[in-house]
Formats: structure tokens, sequence, C-alpha cells
């Protein structure tokens, strides 16, 4: 027992983040009588914040080597607003517009990647002026708003997996097949993990916080499965849950991950154990670049048009979705776990307050405030435990 | 001899100073005459620093134990505001002029010329004039420090100190950045404000420069006071005899029993010339040659400033300096290093003397630390890292390096500084080199783990590994090395087998200054 206090005491701020989140989903589910976790608003909750979620992954990786992006709202109009015009106006098909949309993203990172890392210029400034660039380019391009896209291509955002397993009573079977493989991939992926640990002779987490903790996420991913199964899986939740298995990998357990929190722990330190840090620091905008595009993509199909005002103050959202998440300002620290649990706390109050009919200008407040709590209990926690 | 034949300004009694873990003072004496030049001298580390930070209050009363007399009251600073009030004023070691502000501005920062909070810009520059002619500085007030030399900067530091009412000056290493001609104008003005009376405290490597200029001398040594030497006495104070207070102490069984076999040669380094990345004229390392040989152990001797960090550091793949020339050999073929990772992959390691700031990413792990420089041994064919791998490979060391803490996920900021140290030393040596340069490997441990650093030392050499310890602590030096080589402003000044290595030998080495 000693022992699994003492492992939640040194990894108090990961568990301190869900359950958070698990009081404010309990807190309104309260206040709206139920109304939050009705299966069309869980749904909705997914399409509505998909676009944070996708953002708010480049984001950590940006914010973990020490920089920010300011542009990604602006480049999600100005990309969105591109492929709009390559649909809408020239008439090409849908997947051409979307491949073309990351293309695009892609030299957008290059862009902000070339100043920020060779010319040397804080990434503050780079993408503070990109912000103006790509919001002055969108509002050229598309200067006045395109409608009437492809209905494939509006499903993206908006659509769900046709129920092609047919029903379990009024469940949809393909929604419950994707929650079992989910369960059974997290199950097995921890297992292995530990299993791994053993091998070697290394330090496990205490047995009882590892199946209390394969218990919870699956029961959460069943429920989630169950409300969905209500209606169907939304096709975003596919994209945003590939995109985090993938960053999430791409984080952990590759060079270039473990690159990116060395040289926001310690630059110099970084470069004197060898690290190449301006390919670190190019390739982190270039990739950010690549998941403004895919965000970009996401929004123009759920507005069904791209608009030049599209994308507004996303980047806000994203980087608070970071910092609630946990990532450290001054950069080293940060998880894409946290931070789409930082997006989910976020879109919760958002629908929350939403449902309650809150005035928007209030909900703006509330949401600031939690912003400011949740990185002070962070600096606070920290301090304490230096001079403990 | 009564009070009143020796006029103390200022008396230190029994200060002793704790960080944790460590004693820096030991029941320090100190007594300073009205109106001389007192110098004091010892190694690096000796507790030189620590004593003058005691002193002008910056480690405030209640935080050391001890008394400060002043004036032949009892004092109790709690800030370096209080000690000024006194009229002891302080000038640190590291420049504290702000280089985009004028100089005027600079002299006043704290202590400006206003009334009721407005500037009163008129008095300040006169003012500002008035004190840079007293230090001999003819310069305009209203221009900027990073427009004038750091001779000149060291100027405006003390027409600053004189700003404020005086009785008396620190001085901390006031000239290791000067140049001869600056140096010797700053002694000038030191005799000049003597012969006024004032009362001056100097700290100085430079053995030349202190029998030339102070009255008396202090010796510390290990955070003790172990002499006072009156410069003006009968019997003649040489730098040989201030010397020997500085090392005078045996060497117990600090060190593990050493048994060289040594090879061929691995590393030579030829006509090195590196030159100060920002003055890019002055010449930092001066055309050094050196050599190290499989299985041996070489060492380099050096006071603060001459150069030695900065050698390795440009040898590290350009890492520190400009203007760099010369030439390197490998198993006696040349190659070129252009960066860290040509370093590297050119079997090269070095671990900084500056383990917090420039060698370890203290907000991660041990294992992610460990694995940082060479991450490409623990990957698979697709570039994804093998994490089991990497935790073993971690847990290895943590092992055969003794390092203490629970698990390979601890976080490194919060080990010890010898453990700190081993995660330093495994993570180079997982990179697998030939050659390791080790910058002040013991710098801020504790003896246990000293001499845990230097068993692993010995470790390395006696697995074919050619390595070079920097050091500032001589007896470390001839403690674990086979050969030693001194360096003294930017050159190597000598070099000397074990057999021969004495401290008072490789101090003179140390000391010697250019001929002019």
């Amino acid at each position: 027992m000693n022992e699994i206090t003492e492992y939640l005491g040194r990894n108090a701020r990961q568990y301190g983040i869900v359950i958070a989140l698990l009081a404010i989903v309990a807190l309104f589910q309260v206040l709206t009588g139920g109304r939050l976790l009705d299966p069309s608003n869980v749904v909705s909750l997914i399409q509505q914040n998909a676009y944070v979620m996708i953002l708010a992954i480049g984001m950590v990786m940006v914010i973990v080597a020490g920089h920010i992006d300011l542009s990604v709202g602006s480049v999600v109009a100005f990309i969105g607003g591109a492929a709009a015009i390559m649909m809408a106006d020239w008439g090409w098909s849908w997947p051409v517009a979307v491949a073309l949309a990351l293309v695009l993203g892609l030299l957008v990172g290059c862009w902000q990647g070339f100043w920020v890392a060779y010319v040397g210029i804080p990434a503050f400034i780079v993408t503070l002026a990109g912000m103006l660039i790509f919001r002055g380019l969108a509002i050229v391009l598309v200067s006045e708003t395109r409608a009437g896209l492809p209905d494939a291509f509006n499903a993206i955002a908006g659509g769900e997996l046709p129920s092609w397993l047919g029903f379990l009573g009024n469940l949809d079977g393909v929604t419950l097949l994707i929650g079992v493989i989910g369960m059974a991939a997290f199950v097995l992926s921890q297992w292995r993990a530990r299993r791994g640990l053993i091998k070697h002779d290394l330090a496990v987490e205490p047995m009882g916080i590892f199946l209390v903790k394969n218990v919870v996420v699956v029961g959460l991913i069943g429920v989630v499965a169950y409300w969905l199964a209500l209606r169907a899986t939304p096709i975003v939740l596919l994209i945003v849950g590939g995109l985090i298995m993938i960053f999430t990998f791409v984080l952990n357990r590759t060079v270039f991950g473990r690159h990116i929190y060395a040289v926001g722990g310690n630059r110099h330190a970084a470069q004197l154990s060898g690290v190449r840090t301006r390919v670190t620091d190019f390739m982190i905008f270039v990739n950010m670049g690549l998941l403004a595009a895919v965000a970009a993509v996401v929004t123009t199909a759920r507005a069904g048009a791209g608009l030049a005002a599209a994308g507004q103050l996303y980047e806000l959202d994203a980087i608070a979705a970071c910092f609630i998440g946990g990532s450290a300002v001054r950069g080293g620290v940060g998880k894409i776990s946290g931070a789409m649990i930082g997006a989910l706390i976020m879109g919760v109050l958002n629908m929350g307050l939403s449902i309650l009919a809150v005035d928007s200008a209030w909900q703006q407040t509330i949401k600031g405030l939690v912003l400011l709590l949740a990185v002070a209990l962070d600096v606070v926690s920290k301090r304490r435990r230096a001079y403990a | 001899m009564t009070e009143k034949d020796e006029d103390v300004v200022l008396e230190m009694l029994g200060i002793t100073k704790e960080f944790p873990g460590v004693k820096a003072l030991q029941d320090v004496n100190l007594r300073v005459r009205r109106g001389e030049i007192h110098a004091i001298c010892g190694e690096n580390g000796a507790g030189k620093s620590t004593l003058m930070k005691v002193l002008s209050g910056v480690y405030p009363h209640g935080s050391y134990d001890g008394e400060i007399v002043f004036d032949g009251e009892p004092v109790a600073f709690r800030g370096i505001r209080d000690s000024e009030d006194r009229g002891i004023v302080i000038i640190h070691q590291e420049l504290a002029l702000i280089p985009q502000i004028s100089i005027a501005e600079n002299i006043f920062l704290g202590n400006e010329k206003a009334g009721a909070g407005v500037l009163d810009w008129n008095r300040t520059h006169r003012a500002a004039a008035d004190l840079l002619s007293r230090v001999g500085l003819a310069e305009n007030p209203e221009i900027t420090p990073s427009e004038i030399g750091v001779g000149k900067q060291q100027l405006v530091e003390i027409a600053k100190a004189l700003s404020k009412k005086v009785d008396v000056l620190i001085l901390d290493e006031p000239t290791a950045a000067l140049n001869d001609d600056d140096s010797e104008h700053l002694l000038g003005l030191l005799r000049e404000f003597r012969d006024q009376g004032m009362t001056c405290i100097i700290i100085s490597h430079k053995l030349g420069e202190i029998t030339s200029v102070a009255d008396r001398v202090t010796v510390i040594r290990d955070g003790q006071t172990i002499e006072t030497l009156d410069l003006h006495g009968a019997e003649p104070v040489t730098e040989d005899r201030i010397i020997r207070g500085m090392v005078g102490r045996s060497l117990e069984h600090r060190f593990p029993a050493r048994k060289a076999t040594i090879g061929d040669e691995v590393l030579r380094i030829e006509d090195w010339t590196v030159h100060h990345p920002v003055d890019t004229d002055r010449v930092i390392v001066d055309s050094a040659n050196l050599d190290v040989r499989a299985g041996e152990v070489v060492g380099l001797a050096g006071l603060m400033g001459a150069g030695r960090t900065e050698l390795a550091m440009s040898l590290f793949g350009r890492s520190w300096g400009t203007g760099i020339s010369g030439r390197v050999y490998k198993n006696g073929e040349e190659i070129r290093i252009r960066t860290v990772s040509d370093a590297i992959r050119h079997g090269l390691a070095y671990t900084t003397e500056d383990r917090k700031s420039l060698g370890l990413n203290l907000i991660q792990t041990i294992r992610e630390n460990i694995s940082s420089s060479a991450l490409g041994k623990l990957m698979d064919w697709m570039g994804v890292i093998r994490g089991e791998r990497e935790a073993a490979v971690a847990e290895r060391y943590r092992r055969d390096f003794g390092i203490k803490a629970p698990t390979v996920e601890s976080v490194v900021g919060q080990l010890s500084g010898g453990n700190q140290q081993k995660v330093v030393l495994s993570k180079w040596v997982f990179s697998d080199p030939d050659v390791l340069i080790l910058d002040e490997p013991t710098r801020g441990i504790d003896v246990g783990a000293k001499y845990e650093i230097y068993t692993l030392v010995n470790q390395l050499a006696e697995a074919g590994k050619a390595v070079i310890v920097i050091s500032s602590e001589l007896p470390e030096l001839i403690g674990v090395c086979d050969r030693i080589y001194a360096m003294s402003q930017g050159r190597i000044t000598g070099e000397v087998p074990r057999e021969r290595a004495t401290q008072e030998e490789l101090m003179r080495y140390m000391t010697m200054e250019k001929t002019r």
C-alpha cells in the first residue's frame, strides 16, 4: 500500500488532470440534468473539438522544444480557403484537394521553420508575423466565401461510419467492434511494456495500480463506445485517434521525438551531446504545418465552406490545451495525452456552459480562469516539491 | 602588538559557512589594517570568494557562524545594502555592468541622482565624468559599456564603487580578464587609493601582482586560514613562499592505486590556437601541443582563465571560440572536427565542468540522459528506439557505476552532485569513445564520491581509453594522472611526468607569466 501511495505521489500531476476532467464532466452532468453525456452531445463534443486536439498534438511538440506557434489559426484559414477554392472554383476532386492542402501545410512549416531554426529569430516573432501573413493571404484568397463543397469532403468532419455490421439491439456493431479493439490494444500494449520491463529486471509500477489503470481505461473506452454506439462512430474520431497514436509513438520512441525533449530541456547540453538542434527545430515547425493543414481540412469540412475568417483564436485554444495538460512554459516537459485531456477539459466546459445557456462572454471568462488555475497549481506544486 | 599600533579596520573571527554537504569555510580569521592593500590567496575552491560574500552580506548574517567586527563594533549585515551603507564595497569577479545602458547610468544604478524620483541628467553626467577621471578613464559617460574594452569596463566598475562611500574596497580577481597594460593601470590605481587612506582587499591568482602591490597576504586553503604574511617584514616573501602555503597539504589515501599499461598514441594536437568568440583579437589558447596515449590518464593543470576548458571545448566540435587553427591527429592520421557529431564520430567525448547548465538535462530521467549522446545505438532498422533495451542499458550503468537512485526513471535534477557526475560519465562511456576529456570531474562533490569517480577513471584507462582530466585541484591531478600538462595564459608552460609531479612544481608552471 505504501508503495502505491508513493507511486501516486510521484505521478500526481498526471493523475490529477485526469481526475480534474472527470470531476468537470460529473459536475456538468449534474448541472445539466444528464444532458451533457447525451449520445448526440458526445458525438458533437468530438466533432467540435477535433481541430483543437489536432493542433494541440503539433503544439505540444513546439512547446516542449521551447517554442510557441501563434500562427496556426491563420494557417488553418489560409489552407482551408485554398482547399475550398480547388474544389469549388476549379472543380478538382476532394482527395486531390486534401493531398495538396497537406503539401501546402508542409511548405508553410518549412517557411516558419527556416526563420526560426536557420536565421535564429524567436518563434514568437516568426509566428506572430505568420499570423498576420497567412490571415492576410487567406483574406486575399477567399475574398468571398466558397460554399457547396462535395458531400464526401464534408463527411470528414460531420460524417459517421456506416453500419456495415448491423445492430446489436440498438447499438451500432462497427462502433462496438472499434471499442473492443481499442480496449484490447490498450491492455495488450500495457501488458507487453510491463513484461519487457520485468524481463530486463527493471522497476515497474505496482501491480495494483497497473490493474486499476487498465480497468479504468477499459471502462472509459467502454462507456464512450456505448454512447457512440447509440448512434455511430464519427469519422473524425478515427482521424484524431490515429494521429494521437502516431505522434505519441513519435515523441516517445523515435530519435526525433527524444531530441525534441532534449532540446527543450537543455539546448546547450543537447548541442554538446551531438544533437543537431537546428534540424530538430526545423522539423518541429514542418510537422506543425502539416498538422495545421489537417486541422484546416477538418475545419473547412465542418463549416462546409472556405471562409477567410476561419480558425480565429485556434492558436490560443491549442496553446491553452497544452498548458492545462501540463506542458512547461519553459519547455522540456509535455505529453500528448496531457494536451488531449486539456483539450477535452476546454471542450467539456464549452459544451456544458452552452447547454446551461451561459452567456459567451462569461464562458470566455471562466475558461480563462481555468487555464490560469491549472498552470498556477502546477507551478505551486512544483515549488513545494523543490523545497521538500 | 596592541590595538593601537595595529589600526585594525576590519576583523573576521571564526567564520564558518556550510553549504548542504560541504563546509566551505571553517573557523576562518582575517584581520585587515586600515589603509593597507590586503591580498587573499588560495587555490580555486579554497573559499576566498565565499569569505568575501560573507563579508559583503551576500550571505546574510545568520547564514554563517562567527563574528565580523568593523571599525571596532560588531556588525550583522543582512544584505549587500547594509555593508555598502557601512562603506564596504565589493566588485565581483564577473563584471556586473548592463551593456545596453550608458556608463553614467551604470555607475549610478540603484543609487540614481534624482529628485523625487525624477532623474537629474546633468548632475548624473557631471558626477560620472568626475568619477571616470578619478580612475583615469577618458571616455564619454554617455556611451554604453559595450563600446569599450574589458579593461575599461573594469575601471567603470571601480568608478561605480567609488560613487558610494568607500572605506574598504574588495576586488575579486580584478585582473583575470585584463591584458598586461590594463592590469598595470589598475594596480597603480589601487596604490593611489591606498595612499589616499582607502583599504583594499584583493583576491588574485596572479602571485606576481600580489608581491608587487600588496602589503600583507592571507593564505586560505580548504576553507581554513593558513597564515598571514607581511610583505614588508624582515623575511622576504617570494612567490614560492606563498605557493607553499597555498598547497601544503598531505595526500592521504584519497586516490585508488593505479597501475598503468600505456599503449600507442591515440590523440595529438599541434599548434592549437583559439580566439575569444566576442573579443576576437584576444588569444585564449596559444599554439598548444599535447598528446595522449591509450590507457593513459593525462592531466591539464591551470588556474582560472588559463584556457583549459576553452582548449577542450574548441577541440570538441568547435563548441567554443573563433579563429580556431591547428591540427588534430587521431591514431596518427590527421582528422577534421567541425561539429560535435564529428567529434563523437571520431571517438571523442567531453564532459563539461558545468554539469548542470551544459552537461545534463536536469528535468529528464537518468535513462533519457544516459542514452542521449548515442541514441543511434538503441534504434532498430526502422529508426525506432527500443525502449526496453534503453532501460536495460541505463540500468546496467546505474549498477556498474553505483548511481544512487531508486530507479533509472529518477529525475536527474534530484540527484546529488556525485551521482549526477556518474550519470554524465555513463552517458559518455555509452557513446563508446576512444578519448574522454573530463573537465573538473569532481567539482562540488564530496570526498567519498570523488574516490568513486577516480576509480571509474582508472577503470576506463585500464579498458584502453585515453583520458584527459582537467582539474583545478592539484592533489587530484597528481593522484590520478600519469602525466600532467600545465597551462598559463593560454600556453602550455610545462609537462611533468607523474614521478616528478609536485604541487610546487606545477604551481610554478601555472603561474608562469608571459615574458614581456
